[in-house]
């Protein structure tokens, strides 16, 4: 399955680009995901860490379940307002 | 009733214009927060001229439009409008405008602070502070 990944913030100027997408299996948990994204960009390991995630514009806990077409979005610390 | 008025806006935001959309007949009370760009000076002398925001636009909108329906079944919220500016805010504009018209004042106190305080807590807005010499750092990024 493919999915969309959109960074914010630090993590977007971290990584140098806003988005990227992934090939993964089905199956595929979100921390999959962020291990897959750790070794494509080594330059955001630290504020992934730290990140909080959501999957099509709501919050998700890491051992959530990945489908086809989903855009998953890594928030570092909200600091709006 | 309108529906509540929330925005993510580009370009300044309008107080008056807010204030005007929660007039009503039936509201006794209006309360209007405006979260502004303060000044600063980093410890080696430089001065903050403005913040940056950026958002997740589409989830943020959807935030905000929950938080004032978790506000209008705690208080008789007549009408409100949830209004929070990205790009750059020069330091004393407004970045954020919270505002909300009940029968009465206590009610419109506490939903506006209710709202400001959650809006805080995890809607997807970030913010970078721009210094003087060019520089600019995320706050609370680690």
């Amino acid at each position: 399955m493919r999915i969309t990944v959109r960074f914010f913030a630090i993590l977007k100027d971290r990584a140098g680009v806003d988005s990227t997408r992934l090939e993964l299996t089905d199956g595929s948990r979100i921390s999959d995901a962020m291990k897959l994204l750790e070794t494509q960009f080594a330059s955001i390991k630290p504020q992934l860490a730290r990140a909080a995630v959501a999957i099509n514009r709501n919050y998700e806990k890491t051992d959530s379940i990945l489908q086809d077409g989903d855009e998953l979005a890594l928030l570092p610390p909200v600091s709006g307002g | 009733m309108a529906a509540d008025w929330i925005e993510i806006l580009a370009t300044p935001l309008d107080v008056t214009a807010a204030a005007k959309f929660v007039s009503h007949p039936s509201a006794g009370g209006i309360d209007l927060f405006l979260g502004t760009t303060r000044s600063e000076k980093s410890a080696d002398g430089r001065e903050l001229i403005a913040l940056d925001y950026e958002a997740y636009a589409e989830m943020a909108k959807s935030q905000l439009g929950a938080l004032a329906q978790r506000a209008r079944q705690r208080w008789p919220i007549v009408q409100i409008a949830i209004l929070h500016r990205i790009g750059r805010v020069a330091v004393g504009e407004p970045s954020v405008i919270v505002a909300v018209s009940t029968p009465h004042r206590a009610e419109a106190f506490e939903a506006c602070r209710f709202v400001i305080d959650e809006l805080k807590k995890d809607v997807a807005i970030w913010k970078k502070e721009i210094w003087s010499d060019g520089s600019g750092t995320w706050v609370n990024a680690g």
